[in-house]
């Protein structure tokens, strides 16, 4: 069960750990109505060297970069206006790629 | 001598002399580093290591290093960073030239195309405005390897040159005001006007050593000098094996003298698969094979930013890298090359450092 004041957690992998004294979490409030956007926004001011290896300049999210609210990426939900509940967990990996 | 090798898959550094040469371990994985550049410090202090990397994943970065690569900087929220206004984002650094007129500023040429200026050693650098605003920048068009500002040359009396693909060469009197298009007689054999104001595949650019007006251009298709920085140009590929290219390397101290890498243009190899350095002493006027110990048999090109020359105690040394992953130096101003390095990722940049 998560309540309405449950925070919101940020997780990423080891790769951005080094960009974050190494952590690998956030955890940001929740807020009514919050999107994905808002929490982006949180971890640019909290975390900018996390942040901006998710998002570019523009605010998109990068190519190779997958956002997941709860266990659907958010490219298959409204991108960076994806609702995200109090409680959820937003997972922060790079895509299957490479070689 | 130090040499920086950026791969398409990691960053190493080389160290040696006569002796030889000792490569590092990597020093970044999972990251391309398409431009390197070694900028002087105070006598006896390390040289600044200043890299453009790119993680497929997590994007562009900027990093420095005093130390030979054992510990990097950046800023948190990037070094190089497209302000709000620009409504762009940046993909790659393709260059990194410190400024030998002025200590700790250091140029980026990068994709989109864009010029950019640190003023403190490479942690910071600001948009160059009057190029960004170039109307003729919505025609620029990416080559085969992206938008890339390629070629920043800060020249003695104030003004630059720039070169990038495809685009051609932009001129400056001071970098800030207006930037003109200086490629009269560069062909562009790949589009109907095959002789435009600007939109040339100049491939990489040098200057003369002893006349800063007279620059070498290693063009897609033809090899071209300029004696009036820019404003003409006229080939000077005749007695070359192919015309076409990447590189052109002005020798550092000796005027009339450059090389080029030919690459044939049919198969994109070495012509006969001797990868060699073609050489003159005279502008352009005649050329000539050199690079004894380079191999026969080789079928990977050189790229635009994986060769570089630098004047050690008044002898040009040279390094290159391939696709294939071999480094390559001379330090008998190209007559013979030993192997540094091999079996690396296809070296996308090199640069030495006396």
């Amino acid at each position: 069960m998560t309540g309405p004041y449950d925070p919101i957690v940020v997780r990423w992998p080891q790769a951005l750990a080094d960009h974050a004294g190494g952590a690998r979490t956030l955890t940001v409030d929740a807020t009514a109505d919050g999107r994905l956007r808002d929490v982006v926004d949180q971890l640019t001011a909290r975390v900018p060297a996390v942040a901006r290896r998710v998002v570019d300049e523009t605010g998109s999210i990068r190519r190779f970069v997958n956002v997941y609210v709860g266990e659907e990426e958010c490219r298959r939900l409204h991108g960076l206006e994806t609702p995200v509940p109090a409680g959820s967990v937003v997972y922060i990996v790079g895509s299957v790629a490479g070689g | 001598m130090r040499i920086a090798i950026g791969t398409r898959k990691g960053l190493w550094t080389a160290r040696g002399d006569d002796d030889g040469w000792e490569v590092s371990q990597p020093l970044h994985d999972m990251a391309e580093f398409a431009s390197v550049a070694w900028m002087p410090r105070a006598d006896g202090e390390t040289p600044r290591l200043i890299v453009g990397a790119r993680s497929w994943f997590w994007g562009p970065s900027v990093m420095v290093s005093d130390d030979d690569g054992l510990t990097w900087s950046e800023p948190e929220s990037g070094a190089v960073r497209f302000p709000p206004e620009a409504d762009a984002a940046l993909e790659r650094v393709w260059t990194i030239q410190p400024d030998p007129r002025e200590a700790d500023v250091v140029w980026a040429g990068c994709e989109p195309h864009s010029l950019w200026r640190s003023a403190d050693g490479g942690s910071t650098f600001a948009l160059n405005a009057a190029l960004w605003a170039h109307p003729h920048r919505a025609d620029w068009r990416p080559g085969a390897g992206g938008a890339a500002i390629h070629t920043i040359v800060p020249r003695a009396d104030g003004s630059m040159i720039v070169a990038m693909s495809t685009g051609g060469v932009y001129r400056s009197d001071d970098s800030d005001s207006g930037w003109v298009p200086a490629n009269k007689g560069i062909r562009a054999e790949f589009q109907p006007d095959e002789y435009p104001e600007y939109g040339q595949c100049v491939h990489r650019i040098a200057v003369d050593a002893a006349d800063p007006d007279r620059v070498y251009a290693q063009n897609h298709g033809g090899v071209y000098r300029s004696d009036d920085s820019g404003t003409s140009w006229s080939p000077i590929m005749a007695g070359l094996p192919a015309d076409f290219g990447f590189v052109v390397l002005a020798h550092p101290t000796r005027g009339e003298t450059a090389w080029v890498i030919p690459i044939a243009p049919e198969t994109m190899f070495p012509p006969e698969g001797r990868l060699r350095l073609w050489r003159t002493d005279d502008a352009g006027a005649t050329w000539s094979e050199t690079g004894r110990g380079l191999p026969d048999g080789h079928y990977a090109s050189v790229l635009r930013d994986a060769a570089h020359v630098v004047d050690v105690d008044g002898t040009a040394v040279l390094a290159f890298g391939t696709r294939n992953g071999s480094v390559y130096a001379s330090l008998d101003e190209g007559e013979s090359f030993t192997e540094v390095a091999t079996r690396l990722p296809d070296v996308l940049s090199v640069r030495v450092s006396p």
